[in-house]
């Protein structure tokens, strides 16, 4: 046991040693949130005086929730991935031979992808004072609990299709037919209860939309942007976390 | 020739067979390696060397076959075998943005090495190739050669009875095989160890102890260095002439050997003595010769004998190229 315990951890402390010697990695990886942020963000905001309507300032707002639950996502899920290569040409391969289970190096990877997309997250929350969005350390703890659920559900997710598919080619697709609807169908960039039918049907299924929704509750605290009650919001996340994850270790596990 | 009593075989390998979707990689091989011998596995590409190490040290499953290493079960008892096995991939397996240091660091917990004796061992490997001034440098500032030597040495950092190294000058200049040859029979020396290698480079497995000659997922010979190349009559002999269909017959008739069609336009066969044979030749040949060599006999030519095809790369046919690529896109 203690055996597994210290596998875990060397897998953990791998990937977070990884991430923080690579710089250009946090730069980028920061990138594209703050581009959507600010960018996008403050383009869509102030389109909605030439549309008719006002809330520019609320939209961004609105949005700022669905910037961190991007970050999360993004990151958790190449994390996950980067199984994919690594088991071809990387260290993966001198773990997989080394008397640990297989077990214990999914819950490492799930833990570690998950640290990255919390502490990447946590660098996004940090730009709320810009935005004049107050933050407290306990909003912020809350926040951080939700990231890790939605980190580890996502992770399992890339550690599931990781063991399903095993080219370099299908993960492209896969980023396009998955991870961007995701990502739109999500809550994060516009309201899902005001949207046509399908979509709303589609987003009910999509884990993010709960992890997204919870996050906007806690750091907004407006009830009319609020979906399902927050307890709703945690019991699905914890449910898909759970199946996702023994789903991931069931598949990663087996030798071909 | 040596005793082969079972409880000497340190890897038992009994009817072997690897399919991939209905393509044998492996097709029912037997084959057993003695403690503390080197064991080779030549073959070109493709012919299934690395699925059959994947197997042993527990990676792949197999379609058939029993494989037991060190007495333990592949298929049942795979962290008994994980412990006690060594490896050095084909392909890098070490994490670049860590330090030497910091990859012999984690493989030493993986491997449940209190931490006071991985420091120690560290020292030691490190020290063994050469490696000891970088330790503190990251990985990624390696050459490829400092990368194997760094590969060689984990794989030892647990004390394996056995180290698998798969290709192990794969992509390496010439000069900096040779020295990671060195390193390696300086390891066979100091060590009471079983190395199972593979390799596509004739030349380097005459290190071995005995060599398992591998093509198309069979096992076509397995015997000494020595004895493979006495398979081969005596030495080789090339030539240039100006009628080569001519000069083939005539060779046939008074040497009673095969004739085959060599690069460059040249024929060569085989003969017993070359020195007697080659002044005697020359006087009475039918045809103008243009050059005549005569050398020894290398694994090169014992491949070529028993498969008719050279075993280097870029000879390999059509055929093997895809059976490479396709094995190379399933090897996981």
């Amino acid at each position: 046991m203690k055996k597994e315990l210290i596998g875990v951890y060397i897998i953990w402390l791998r990937d977070i040693k990884r991430y923080l010697r690579d710089k250009p990695r946090i730069i980028g990886s920061l990138a594209q949130p703050i581009l959507f942020l600010f960018v996008l963000g403050t383009g869509i905001a102030s389109s909605f005086s030439t549309f008719g309507g006002g809330g520019g300032k609320d939209f961004l707002n609105f949005m700022f929730p669905g910037i961190v639950g991007m970050t999360v996502l993004f990151t958790s899920f190449f994390g996950a991935m980067s199984i994919v290569w690594d088991r071809e040409f990387g260290f993966l391969r001198e773990v997989l031979v080394a008397p640990i289970s297989r077990t214990s190096i999914v819950v490492g990877k799930l833990l570690g992808g998950s640290t990255i997309a919390m502490i990447q997250g946590s660098i996004i929350l940090l730009f709320s004072p810009l935005l004049k969005i107050p933050i407290t350390f306990a909003i912020f703890f809350k926040v951080l609990f939700i990231m890790f659920l939605v980190a580890i559900t996502i992770s399992a997710m890339g550690i599931v299709l990781a063991s399903v598919i095993k080219s370099m080619q299908a993960f492209q697709v896969i980023t396009n037919f998955l991870l961007m609807p995701m990502f739109f169908l999500s809550g994060a960039l516009f309201p899902l209860n005001n949207t046509v039918k399908w979509m709303n049907v589609v987003s009910k299924i999509n884990p993010l939309s709960y992890g997204i929704d919870a996050m906007r509750t806690m750091i907004l605290n407006n009830p009319a942007l609020q979906l399902y009650p927050l307890w709703l919001d945690i019991m699905v996340l914890v449910s898909v976390t759970l199946v996702m994850s023994i789903l991931g270790a069931v598949l990663f596990s087996r030798q071909d | 020739m040596n005793n082969t009593g079972a409880n000497n075989n340190i890897i038992e390998v009994k009817n072997l067979v690897k399919e991939f979707k209905g393509l044998k990689a492996v097709d029912g091989i037997t084959f057993s390696v003695r403690e503390d011998e080197i064991f080779g596995f030549l073959g070109p590409n493709g012919a299934g060397k690395t699925t059959t190490i994947n197997i042993i040290c527990t990676l792949l499953s197999m379609t058939s076959g029993e494989v037991t290493l060190n007495g333990y079960n592949v298929a049942r008892e795979r962290n008994k075998i994980r412990n006690c096995i060594g490896m050095v991939f084909q392909d890098p397996s070490l994490d670049d943005r860590l330090t030497a240091l910091e990859n012999l660091y984690f493989h030493g917990l993986l491997y449940n090495i209190p931490r006071r004796t991985l420091k120690e061992r560290s020292e030691e490997v490190l020290d063994m190739v050469n490696l000891s001034s970088r330790k503190n440098n990251l990985v990624m500032t390696y050459s490829g050669g400092m990368k194997r030597r760094l590969e060689i040495a984990r794989g030892l950092l647990h004390y394996p009875k056995i180290l698998f190294l798969d290709e192990p000058t794969l992509g390496l200049d010439p000069q900096t095989r040779n020295k990671i040859w060195d390193y390696i029979i300086k390891l066979k020396k100091s060590k009471d160890i079983t190395i199972f290698l593979t390799s596509h480079y004739m030349e380097e497995t005459e290190i071995c102890d005995r060599i398992a000659i591998i093509d198309n997922g069979k096992i076509i010979a397995l015997d000494s260095p020595d004895n493979l190349k006495s398979i081969i009559g005596g030495d080789i002999i090339t030539i240039l002439s100006e009628d080569n269909i001519k000069l083939k017959e005539y060779i046939k008739g008074i040497t009673g050997s095969e004739v085959h069609d060599a690069k460059e336009g040249k024929i060569r066969f085989e003969v017993k003595n070359s020195s007697i044979f080659i002044p005697k030749f020359i006087k009475n040949s039918p045809v103008k010769i243009l050059s005549i060599s005569a050398r020894k006999p290398t694994l090169n030519d014992v491949f070529l004998d028993l498969t008719g095809r050279e075993i280097r790369e870029e000879n390999a046919s059509a055929r093997d190229n895809i059976r490479s690529r396709m094995m190379g896109r399933m090897r996981h």
